[in-house]
């Protein structure tokens, strides 16, 4: 017993003071007034019957939700149909994984510098193409009904961490149930629907449950590409929580946003969890 | 004989798909790598330009001077390879005590660390914050470098089902033999999980080369920047140099790039299990 816990007790002082202390203080605070120079001051319920009439909050968790809806169907169908067609066995199949892979590696900063410029509206590389082609200019970053889809398209470019995962797996599918399924005389798109599919389906779980959490969390692209805008059709709840704590040092606010923001994803989860009985094959059952 | 044509057939289509693709994902890299070479005069010129008339090599010394590159680049050497040694140093330890070690409340410890993977870190985020702003912390590297000590659940996660693969047999001759387990631990058990290590070490390393926000909260002075934020500060200054701005993403890349084609094989099998057993 001791010496588990002794080898276990870098892990046990970090779980007390970096998650469940934090956690309960988080909860604590958030129902406080703290704008971090004076002491908190105790409010009750205030800061989520404020958050209940703040018309921002409701905007960016809507939005926030509709984006993982857009976001995760792509973000999963890309890396599943990149995956397949890169399990083949063909000459130099390698080299094109790794161009696949490459772009997901670029770190956050660089590919939100450079997508901003690929997406510039005047000089970027998009609309000049459009342009040559007889097409005229969109404003990808200016224009709110196209800034959810451009941050999509740049997601997708890095879909090849997610595609790397599902290549993985589709290599542990067992060939003699595509060799049966040949012998039923099942075709390309049968084979994929109920055998392909089936295997890849617990890897599909784990995605759509950190697309999840990771929508909810999306950040860093959106701090550097958008700032919010244009007209806040960007501005995600992490950087409308980030804004409350960093900017306006509303520190008991923001603690009720990541409560909320919690809930949130933990409902979502439990939900798909429900539902993966439906759709989820585990090999053995 | 009738099915070699269909599949000649099958591989053509197969190569013409994935070109197709790979060029359409090359077309970002190589236009970054255009414009970072394009003087003033070509980045707003109409149309699409892919080879610069006159390459600029100037303008990669001209970005790395426009800001402390150098310092910003030790600064985030430092933070990521203390952080790298930081998580595998205290995941080992743990996974040792979650794996080759029976005690009781072990497991349900263990799904306990497990479900802190769920935990979003914004819940978290403002107390460690107002914590190490109390502790005087805030402006240094310590609140980005300390919490590597204590281990991370993924980590932690993933060197526990490697240290499951190791013979148990090893372990009882060594306890017979009279070993301690903090012998076995390191005699026997971190020399064989090497590459393991070496997986865990490379992903930190570049998780925290890549971080933002932990700098953008913690770090106030320019001088201690990561090369994150410098490039971040770098377009406030030079929004519209454009190829300035390209060179600085290039340089910030390429790092990477060079390890992963140096540690390909640690890389994806990191990925792979990171991803696939969360």
């Amino acid at each position: 017993m001791l010496v588990g816990l002794a080898f276990t007790s870098p892990w046990l002082i970090g779980f007390v003071v970096f998650a469940l202390g934090p956690v309960i203080a988080s909860a604590y605070l958030s129902l406080t007034d703290y704008p971090l120079m004076r002491a908190p001051v105790f409010v009750g319920l205030g800061n989520y019957t404020e958050l209940l009439g703040d018309e921002k909050f409701w905007r960016y968790a809507v939005l926030n939700t509709l984006f993982m809806f857009l976001e995760i169907p792509v973000a999963i169908g890309v890396a599943i149909a990149l995956a397949m067609l890169l399990n083949q066995r063909l000459r130099g199949i390698t080299l094109y994984r790794t161009l696949f892979f490459l772009p997901s590696i670029v770190p956050a900063v660089a590919t939100a510098m450079l997508w901003r410029w690929i997406f510039n509206s005047e000089y970027g590389l998009l609309n000049a193409g459009l342009n040559s082609i007889g097409l005229p200019s969109i404003g990808w970053l200016t224009d709110p009904r196209w800034s959810k889809p451009s941050f999509i398209l740049m997601d997708v470019w890095g879909a090849g961490g997610a595609m790397v995962i599902y290549l993985a797996s589709l290599q542990g599918v067992p060939e003699h149930l595509y060799e049966a399924a040949h012998l039923d005389g099942a075709g390309w798109w049968s084979r994929t629907r109920f055998v392909t599919l089936p295997m890849l389906s617990p890897v599909i779980l784990f995605s759509v449950i950190t697309g999840v959490i990771g929508t909810f969390q999306y950040f860093t692209q959106a701090f550097i590409m958008t700032r919010g805008g244009p007209e806040l059709s960007t501005l995600f709840y992490a950087l409308y929580l980030f804004d409350n704590a960093f900017q306006y040092f509303k520190m008991g606010y923001a603690c009720a946003l990541a409560w909320v923001l919690f809930v949130i994803t933990l409902i979502c989860t439990l939900i798909v969890f429900r539902s993966s009985a439906k759709w989820v094959y585990y090999e053995g059952n | 004989m009738l099915k070699r044509p269909a599949k000649l057939l099958n591989a053509a289509i197969s190569y013409t798909t994935l070109t197709l693709l790979a060029g359409a994902f090359c077309v970002p890299f190589l236009w970054m790598v255009s414009t970072s070479l394009k003087p003033d005069t070509e980045i707003f010129a109409q149309g699409v330009h892919w080879i610069p008339r006159t390459p600029q090599w100037s303008n990669y010394p001209a970005a790395l001077t426009a800001f402390p590159f150098a310092r910003y680049l030790g600064n985030t050497l430092f933070i990521a390879i203390t952080c790298s040694l930081g998580v595998v140093l205290s995941s080992s330890l743990v996974a040792y005590g979650f794996s080759r070690v029976r005690w009781p409340g072990r497991d349900a410890l263990f799904l306990l660390m497990l479900s802190t993977i769920m935990l979003p870190e914004q819940v978290t985020l403002i107390p460690v914050f107002i914590l190490f702003r109390k502790l005087g912390w805030t402006g240094t590297y310590l609140p980005l470098i300390v919490p590597s000590f204590f281990g991370a659940a993924i980590s932690i996660f993933l060197l526990r089902q490697f240290f499951r693969t190791i013979p148990q047999e090893l372990s009882d001759a060594a306890e017979i033999d009279g070993c301690s387990d903090w012998q076995i631990f390191t005699g026997i058990v971190l020399p064989l999980s090497r590459p393991a290590l070496a997986t865990i070490g490379l992903l930190v390393f570049i998780n925290r080369w890549m971080d933002y926000m932990g700098p953008l909260v913690y770090l106030h002075r320019p001088e201690q920047y990561t090369l994150a934020l410098g490039l971040y500060s770098f377009i406030g200054r030079h929004g519209a140099e454009w190829n300035l701005l390209m060179a600085a993403a290039t340089v910030v890349t390429l790092p990477l790039v060079a390890v992963f084609f140096l540690a390909q094989k640690q890389f994806i099998e990191g990925i792979t299990l990171t991803g696939m057993k969360g």
